[in-house]
């Protein structure tokens, strides 16, 4: 029971990274970016790659990784998505999708369909705590979420670039009066949630350590479902619908049916958007004119 | 000295001509007013002032230099800001992070002797400086709004409905606001439905219909105008 709680925390606080990235980008730029999930597996390469190829150590690959999913999500806004700024919401969703195969058939053809051992990048001791064992790789995703948690909290509260970030996502127009570079301020969201990528990629292969490069389309998708039943756009709310999610999905798994558990989820994820439309924490903008 | 010069100006939406070559010009220390009837052009011409609109022809030019091909988001760095219409506050961020966000454009160190003077101005503001600004009244955003805008320092501060949506007791207020920040340097474009209280306002006025400018003149003048009354005045 307490082991499939601590299983469930972490495959949740994997999937609340993620979301961060999907919610992020969606305040911001008010798009659904469908290709979010093979920046993931993109991360999961690079820092594969550079223990397994190169022979660099734990740290060094992760910000390697970390560092080309970020120019990378850049890469991706100013290309795919910033000519189409001003196009309709399905021919940017299109988009999207496009990115999102482009990607996974590229990782096809550079490392093939085979999966590769992804290698353990956290070499700490369990935990054994009476009879139960803690892995340390769920320690580290659930201190990695937290940090993250705290630290994106504190930059849009606190800093002016943050405070710009969530002017933004309110109304462009009215920043760009302010002064405030909106082109600039989508690109850094993208970045932020692209590094992200990269961080989720890495706990996820360390978790599950078989990569192929259609390992980010799954958990993709559910974590953009945890976005939705937070409440998409809202930090907090990426943060509660990933760790829920992670809960339902493994006690789902360990009581129900292991075969059901993606319908479970999902299954709850219909039930949430019809009783509260707006997901747990999703805002509901009260205007006055 | 023209402080912002308009010059033959055509925006266009699409295939419609919403601005149709109108001129004016600001002067260093006026309040001048653009009135109009609903859909006449006066927003337009504010937004395309302001950068947020790309006219088709003419020239607009503040102190001097043209601001055609600038972004928008440096435009507030020369000394103009836009109070927009509906005020457009940040309704999720407080009162002070308004503000903050007025400021910008400027050096992080000189922000909050700003806030402070803000709040003499809008006493109201700094009784509610840690509320979401969401839940203000309309007056009260109104006033966020205006003090949102002065946060940049601007010399041209351009004002397009301030009145829209208020009690007539606060319309007042507002207006009181306009001439006091005018008599202490700021220069004003105003934009009005309110065509009496911004004309009583205003050094000089211009009329816009359909696109065009057709009349300008004092205050004054345009307050006696035997057409500018039957149109705007109600009689």
């Amino acid at each position: 029971m307490l082991t499939y709680l601590i299983n469930g925390i972490s495959l949740g606080s994997v999937y609340a990274i993620i979301a961060l990235g999907y919610t992020m980008v969606y305040g911001i730029a008010k798009m659904l970016n469908f290709a979010h999930g093979d920046v993931i597996m993109v991360g999961g390469y690079m820092a594969f790659c550079a223990t397994s190829y190169l022979g660099w150590p734990a740290i060094p690959s992760v910000l390697f990784s970390v560092l080309v999913c970020t120019v990378l999500g850049i890469v991706i806004e100013r290309l795919a998505y910033k000519p189409l700024r001003n196009a309709s919401s399905l021919a940017v969703l299109i988009t999207a999708i496009g990115v999102s195969y482009f990607l996974q058939n590229t990782a096809l053809l550079i490392w093939s369909s085979n999966p590769k051992a992804f290698p353990n990048l956290v070499s700490l001791p369990n935990l054994s705590v009476g009879s139960i064992q803690i892995s340390s790789v769920a320690m580290v995703t659930v201190a990695a979420c937290i940090i993250i948690m705290v630290g994106l909290t504190l930059f849009t509260d606190k800093t002016k670039m943050g405070k710009a970030m969530r002017a933004v996502s309110e109304d462009k127009g009215a920043a760009q009066l302010m002064g405030i570079n909106v082109n600039g301020t989508i690109s850094l969201t993208f970045a932020i949630g692209s590094g992200l990528a990269a961080i989720a990629g890495v706990l996820l292969c360390s978790a599950y350590p078989t990569l192929m490069p259609t390992t980010g389309a799954m958990p993709g998708i559910k974590a953009f479902t945890a976005a939705v039943f937070g409440g998409i756009g809202s930090i907090p709310g990426a943060m509660l619908g990933g760790i829920l999610l992670g809960l339902i999905e493994i006690f789902g798994k360990a009581y129900i049916s292991t075969q059901l558990s993606d319908a479970i989820v999902f299954a709850v994820l219909i039930i949430v958007l019809i009783v509260k439309p707006t997901g747990l924490l999703g805002k509901k903008v009260n205007e006055k004119v | 000295m023209s402080m912002l010069s308009v010059e033959n100006l055509h925006v266009y939406y699409g295939s419609i001509h919403a601005i149709k070559g109108i001129s004016f010009e600001v002067n260093e220390g006026e309040i001048v007013t653009l009135i109009g009837a609903n859909g006449a052009g006066k927003s337009t011409t504010l937004n395309t002032v302001a950068g947020l609109l790309k006219p088709k022809n003419g020239s607009v030019q503040f102190e001097e230099n043209s601001l055609l091909g600038i972004p928008v988001h440096k435009i507030v760095g020369k000394g103009m800001a836009l109070c927009p219409e509906g005020r457009r506050i940040f309704l999720q961020l407080t009162v002070q992070e308004n503000l903050e966000m007025g400021a910008y454009s400027r050096p992080g160190s000189e922000i909050e002797a700003s806030i402070e003077e803000i709040y003499q101005r809008f006493p109201r503001l700094k009784e509610r400086h840690k509320q979401i600004a969401g839940t203000l009244s309309g007056g009260e955003q109104q006033m966020l709004a205006m003090g949102r805008a002065l946060m940049s320092k601007p010399k041209l501060m351009m004002l397009d409905e301030p009145s829209m949506g208020l009690a007539p007791i606060l319309v007042e207020q507002i207006f009181d606001i306009i001439k006091e920040l005018n008599e202490a340097g700021t220069t004003i474009l105003l934009v009005e439905q309110n065509a009496q209280m911004a004309l009583s306002v205003a050094h000089r006025g211009y009329v816009l219909e359909t696109g065009r400018i057709v009349t300008t003149g004092t205050g004054a003048e345009l307050l006696e105008d035997d057409a500018v009354r039957k149109a705007y005045l109600g009689g």
